[in-house]
């Protein structure tokens, strides 16, 4: 793995401590949770965890300065990015979950909108809760040695919808198909719907692919 | 295709697990943690962890000891007992609860599932409905570990909750908790037709057998099992072989 500063953001709404344990068992040597944007303006990589509502994420976001260092260690297009859960989603365009009507502005790392899943048989419930298979674009860095079709744990009841399906990395079928997982062309910059933190041997794997971008 | 989850169900008392039957009788089954490091070697679906003393005592739920436990889980973990506020759901998941199970508040202060899913997303809102059948031979719901009757229909319930913005429902049947004489496979198949969330069956499994009948014939999305895995050699994971063989979505 890469050395360096890895960041984990915390924005006052989620489950920090397994993605740090998961990042140490993983090999990272300086993990540090922070909510600080001093501390996420120096990061050697970002990760940005997430339960919670887009809406109270983006508040939160914003309060503490913390969105606009995020924007700006990502746009350096240098340090390694990675939204779990609802922070793959935060990175989108714009959001819809937590407001009455309209949309709500994201944090436009990569372009598309979080909408809320939507069931095709009365089999599949929302939230979408469990292990499922996904299926991962061939090549793939985050990827890389995770035999095909594995399954991740996920929580959730919204999705991120991209403008651009080249951003898409892995894709799973519940709801008629989502897509899982990202990563901006030709940058570092990555998001997973699942958790890896949560996700064992396939997860972890997933870590350490991020660690060594 | 989305797997059927096994879910182990610890229950924390006092100072260690114990499990019962019929929510009484409790016998010792070793500590938390060790509990959890097993199961993490062994690499099972997700946990439930519920303090089933933290509301009968009116107590908070212990985040230091949830902190350590979910320090060490590296799978999900439902962290319920004793959740009253907010800032109680909050703090579990700050410390490293991934769903937070509501049961007694629920029934009390039902803006609080409301508020819960607002703030947090319904997807780490779980309420846990125990149910047993009163004198006159219909099912009611209980509050209080099971202790104190409510008068409310489990279905109806259910709905309610689901409406309220619950994301999952963790659904015990009281008399077949710990019995091992097979889950309650008429009230699984009624709550989980009635609510689009996922439902948890819970109460009563002896063997993988039971786990196959309640799949066959309810619409549950996950099982929970305590006294199986405590009492005799079966696992999850012999669980999910015999299921897979029968044709059900399992993760291997």
């Amino acid at each position: 793995m890469t050395p360096g500063l890895t960041v984990v953001v915390d924005y006052g709404l989620c489950n920090l401590d397994s993605m740090v344990r998961a990042l140490e068992e993983c090999g990272a040597t300086e993990v540090e949770c922070s909510r600080d944007p001093q501390v996420v303006r120096r990061a050697a990589r970002v990760v940005l965890p997430g339960v919670g509502s887009f809406a109270v994420a983006m508040r939160n976001l914003k309060e503490t300065g913390l969105l606009d260092a995020i924007r700006e260690v990502s746009a350096t297009g240098v340090v390694p990015f990675l939204g779990a859960c609802l922070g793959m989603q935060l990175m989108a365009t714009v959001g819809t979950e937590g407001v009455a009507y309209g949309t709500i502005e994201g944090l436009g790392l990569v372009e598309g909108e979080v909408i809320r899943l939507a069931p095709q048989s009365n089999d599949e419930r929302i939230p979408h809760i469990g292990w499922n298979d996904v299926q991962a674009r061939p090549g793939s860095t985050l990827f890389n040695d995770i035999p095909g079709a594995g399954d991740f744990y996920f929580v959730h009841s919204y999705h991120l919808r991209l403008a651009n399906m080249s951003d898409e990395t892995g894709r799973s079928s519940y709801c008629g198909g989502f897509t899982a997982a990202i990563q901006l062309q030709g940058r570092p910059i990555f998001g997973v719907q699942f958790h890896p933190e949560k996700s064992q041997k396939n997860g972890f794997r997933l870590l350490k692919n991020f660690l060594s971008v | 295709m989305l797997k059927t989850r096994i879910i182990p169900t610890l229950l924390f008392k006092g100072f260690g697990l114990v499990k019962g039957k019929g929510f009484d009788s409790w016998r010792r089954v070793g500590t938390a943690l060790q509990s959890i490091r097993v199961y993490n070697l062994r690499e099972v679906d997700e946990l439930i962890f519920l303090d089933i003393a933290a509301t009968p005592e009116k107590k908070t739920p212990d985040f230091r000891q949830i902190d350590e436990l979910a320090d060490n889980c590296f799978m999900p973990m439902t962290v319920g007992g004793g959740v009253t506020t907010i800032d109680d759901i909050r703090d579990l998941l700050a410390v490293g609860a991934d769903k937070v199970a509501i049961n007694t508040s629920a029934l009390e202060i039902p803006e609080l599932v409301r508020d819960g899913a607002r703030e947090f997303g319904s997807q780490c809102i779980v309420v846990s409905i125990d149910v047993r059948k009163a004198a006159n031979g219909k099912r009611e719901v209980t509050s209080h570990c099971g202790k104190c009757a409510t008068g409310r229909d489990p279905v109806e319930w259910a709905r309610e909750v689901e409406a309220l913005g619950a994301g999952e429902i963790l659904l015990t049947s009281v008399e077949r908790d710990g019995t091992m004489i097979g889950y309650d496979v008429d009230l699984l198949r009624d709550v989980s037709a009635a609510v689009n969330v996922p439902v948890i069956a819970s109460g009563g499994c002896g063997n993988y057998g039971h786990m196959a009948e309640v799949l066959s014939s309810t619409r549950v999305s996950a099982l929970a099992a305590a006294s199986i895995f405590h009492f005799t050699a079966q696992t999850p994971r012999e669980a999910k072989c015999y299921l897979a063989e029968r044709g059900f979505q399992v993760r291997l």
